[in-house]
């Protein structure tokens, strides 16, 4: 049996908010950025789903490209939370707030 | 030819450069030297020219000279050319043979000023945009001669510019110029849009063709710039105080040349003129109205240079009374008396300051005759020139003026009389004030008391002959004599005289006018010396003058007047543009914004607070707004 596509919408939908609610409203950085991939894989759970349903392989690649980004990104973010933990012993976003007018 | 006609104005220019580039370096013979020989050359080639123009038929008597085109546009032209004819011929002589004298006086009434390359190259430069004036074949050319006599009658009333006072006489001069050479240039505008050309020749041949023109507003418009230069009602007032010059200055520029340009100007353009007898109405009542006024003002001065002044204006006056009377000749002639015995007249003044260290005033001078004898016989002549004492030279063109004012109009001729017969009595009343009685200079003063070196006696006795026999190249018909000028001339007026209405007085009527004005000028020259010398009336100190006498030696409060209606009005009005619209309009806008972007950008730098939440929110906001105008699109 097929699952109808209005299933995939819905998780995609609910999984991307919480995203977004997640980066919004938490301060720890790494929360922040889990939430990030969050959105990203809701998003890519979106266009697998639509792939299947249209049998178009593109959108199948493009979440590999997306997944690959991801990582190589986390990679980088994460370097750059160690990096702001050693100097400031604290990963809460709102510490970091020098940079301003 | 063509040679000599450029060089005669170009003489005098290259004597400006070189001694205003050398400048100080320069000795003072060699600027005086560089600056009179130039100007004598340029006299030698009017000379020349004079001589040539006689010598050609009468039909032949007028030539131009096209140096190159100075603007060419589509429908427009104007080139840079010279004309010489009898009328130019006869003011190139007045400036440069007048010019020449005064140039040499100066050598000796400037010696040892600090300024003294400077004066002599600003004489220069005066010479060559007054020869530009007169020789220029259209209107620009003379427009730029016109303009240029101005700048250099403001450089040279203001020569000691470090008194504010003569500064401030330089530049009343200046403005009340640029009031007249407004007028000046509409109706040269004018004429260039009617006549499609402003080429003299052009413009008077369509004139004459009866070309629809609007002649009398054009000929008013160049009135109004003649009223300016010449220092008639109501533009004069500048005239007078242009005396606070070296008194060369006054002989040159403000009384023999410049101020005659609008006399020139006229009569330059007596075709048009002819057109319009209303402008020529006008002109009457403005020059018989000033001569009167100025005649009236004269009788109560006691600066003797002020004297003179107010008689320039008066005679200037006459001079116009004459062109409006459509006697050009006449007009022109009295221009040639007066340069020589007006610049007689100032040069003389000129000796007795520089013999009095300074001193201006005429109650303060007294018994100068034994002292300065050169100086007082050539004033002499002078003042039997401009009184009109047969043979002088004033008797004839004053004679002519009268007796053209007399067949005209007999309510004219009673007032130019009165005129006249003022004139005598201020002039005696100066000479006999200045040089009779007793000595009142100071008694330091008398001590140095010296005649006047030879370079300024010299063109004095020059002028003085010339001011005795000047007048009998044109002696009139009546007395069995000859109009030489008014026939030399007669080309130039020819279009104009057969439009205008002259009326010919018989030779009786003439006889009586001389006699009747004669008889007059004798009894007031006895009474003023009745007053004067035998029975010793000084002029009092100003402050016990009452009455009528005091409005006059005030000079009807003109100045006061035009202060206060023109002068005082027209800064309040500044003034509140300054307040209102600079301070409160522009700048203030200008400051507002200037303000409101930093006010604006202090509130707007709050948006960047530092906190990487906050700017997430605002990602996201943006986000959603722009995905929701996708949407809405």
């Amino acid at each position: 049996m097929k699952i109808p596509i209005d299933y995939y919408l819905w998780l995609s939908t609910i999984l991307f908010s919480i995203g977004v609610l997640g980066v919004l409203y938490r301060r720890n950085a790494i929360i922040i950025f889990m939430c990030i991939e969050l959105m990203l894989n809701a998003v890519n759970l979106l266009l697998v789903a639509f792939s299947t349903i249209l049998n178009d392989g593109a959108g199948q690649v493009f979440v590999f490209f997306i997944m690959a980004v991801a990582a190589a990104e986390v990679a980088v973010g994460l370097a750059i939370l160690v990096m702001m933990y050693r100097n400031t012993k604290t990963i809460d976003i709102n510490i970091l707030n020098r940079l301003k007018w | 030819m063509k040679v000599i006609v450029v060089l005669i104005p170009l003489l005098p220019l290259l004597g400006f450069l070189a001694i205003s580039l050398i400048g100080k370096k320069m000795i003072a013979e060699a600027a005086s030297f560089i600056a009179s020989s130039t100007v004598f050359l340029s006299f030698s080639g009017s000379a020349f020219l004079l001589y040539k123009l006689i010598t050609v038929p009468v039909a032949e008597r007028s030539f131009s000279v096209d140096l190159f085109n100075w603007i060419s546009t589509a429908g427009f032209s104007a080139s840079m050319s010279f004309l010489v004819d009898p009328l130019s011929i006869i003011f190139m002589l007045i400036i440069t043979g007048v010019g020449y004298l005064i140039h040499v006086y100066s050598g000796g009434y400037m010696h040892g000023d600090p300024g003294f390359n400077r004066f002599m190259s600003y004489l220069n430069l005066f010479i060559f945009f007054m020869l530009l004036l007169v020789m220029g074949a259209n209107y620009l050319v003379m427009f730029v001669g016109w303009e240029g006599v101005g700048l250099c009658s403001y450089l040279l009333i203001g020569f000691w510019f470090k008194n504010q006072e003569y500064n401030s006489a330089a530049n009343k001069a200046f403005i009340m110029n640029r009031i007249g050479d407004l007028g000046m240039l509409l109706g040269i505008i004018l004429i260039a849009i009617q006549f499609g050309s402003i080429q003299y020749t052009e413009v008077f041949a369509k004139a004459g063709a009866g070309v629809a023109a609007s002649f009398t507003l054009i000929t008013v418009l160049l009135f109004v710039g003649a009223m300016g230069k010449s220092a008639q009602i109501p533009l004069y007032t500048w005239l007078p105080d242009a005396m606070a010059g070296p008194t060369p200055v006054s002989a040159l520029i403000h009384a023999a040349t410049m101020v005659t340009a609008g006399i020139y100007m006229v009569c330059r353009n007596n075709i048009l003129y002819a057109f319009s007898p209303e402008t020529l109405l006008v002109i009457k009542i403005v020059g018989i109205s000033t001569a009167l006024w100025a005649a009236l003002i004269a009788t109560a001065q006691h600066d003797i240079k002020k004297v003179l002044a107010y008689s320039t204006v008066s005679q200037l006056g006459l001079m116009f009374l004459s062109l409006g009377l459509g006697a050009f000749s006449s007009g022109i002639f009295h221009v040639m008396t007066h340069a020589f015995f007006k610049a007689l007249l100032f040069l003389g003044a000129g000796s007795v300051i520089h013999a009095l260290s300074g001193e201006q005033d005429i109650r303060n001078m007294g018994g100068l005759k034994k002292h300065l004898p050169l100086t007082f016989l050539t004033m002499a002549a002078a003042v039997l020139a401009i009184s009109g004492i047969p043979p002088f030279s004033g008797f004839f063109s004053k004679d002519e003026i009268l007796a053209a004012a007399f067949a005209d109009n007999r309510i004219l001729w009673p007032i130019a009389v009165v005129t006249s017969l003022l004139t005598v009595f201020y002039m005696f009343r100066m000479m006999y004030v200045a040089f009779y009685g007793k000595e009142r200079a100071s008694e330091e003063l008398m001590a140095k008391i010296h005649e006047s070196p030879n370079n300024m006696i010299i063109p004095l006795v020059i002028l003085a002959i010339l001011s005795t026999v000047g007048g009998l190249i044109c002696i009139p018909d009546s007395l069995g004599g000859h109009h030489m000028m008014a026939e030399f001339l007669y080309p130039v007026f020819a279009g104009s005289s057969t439009i205008i209405k002259h009326h010919h007085l018989n030779h009786t009527t003439d006889y009586e006018i001389m006699g009747v004005v004669f008889v007059m000028t004798v009894i007031l020259i006895w009474m003023a010396r009745n007053y004067y010398v035998t029975k010793y009336n000084i002029p009092k100190d100003d402050y016990e003058i009452k009455g009528f006498k005091r409005l006059v030696l005030r000079k009807f409060y003109v100045d006061e007047l035009y202060q206060f209606i023109i002068v005082k009005p027209l800064y309040s009005i500044s003034e509140m543009f300054h307040d209102v619209i600079e301070r409160m309009g522009i700048d203030r806008l200008i400051n507002e914004m200037g303000n409101s972007v930093i006010l604006g950008s202090r509130g707007a730098r709050h948006l960047q607070n530092g906190g990487i939440g906050y700017y997430i929110f605002a990602m996201v906001i943006g986000i959603i707004l722009l995905v929701a105008i996708g949407f809405l699109r």
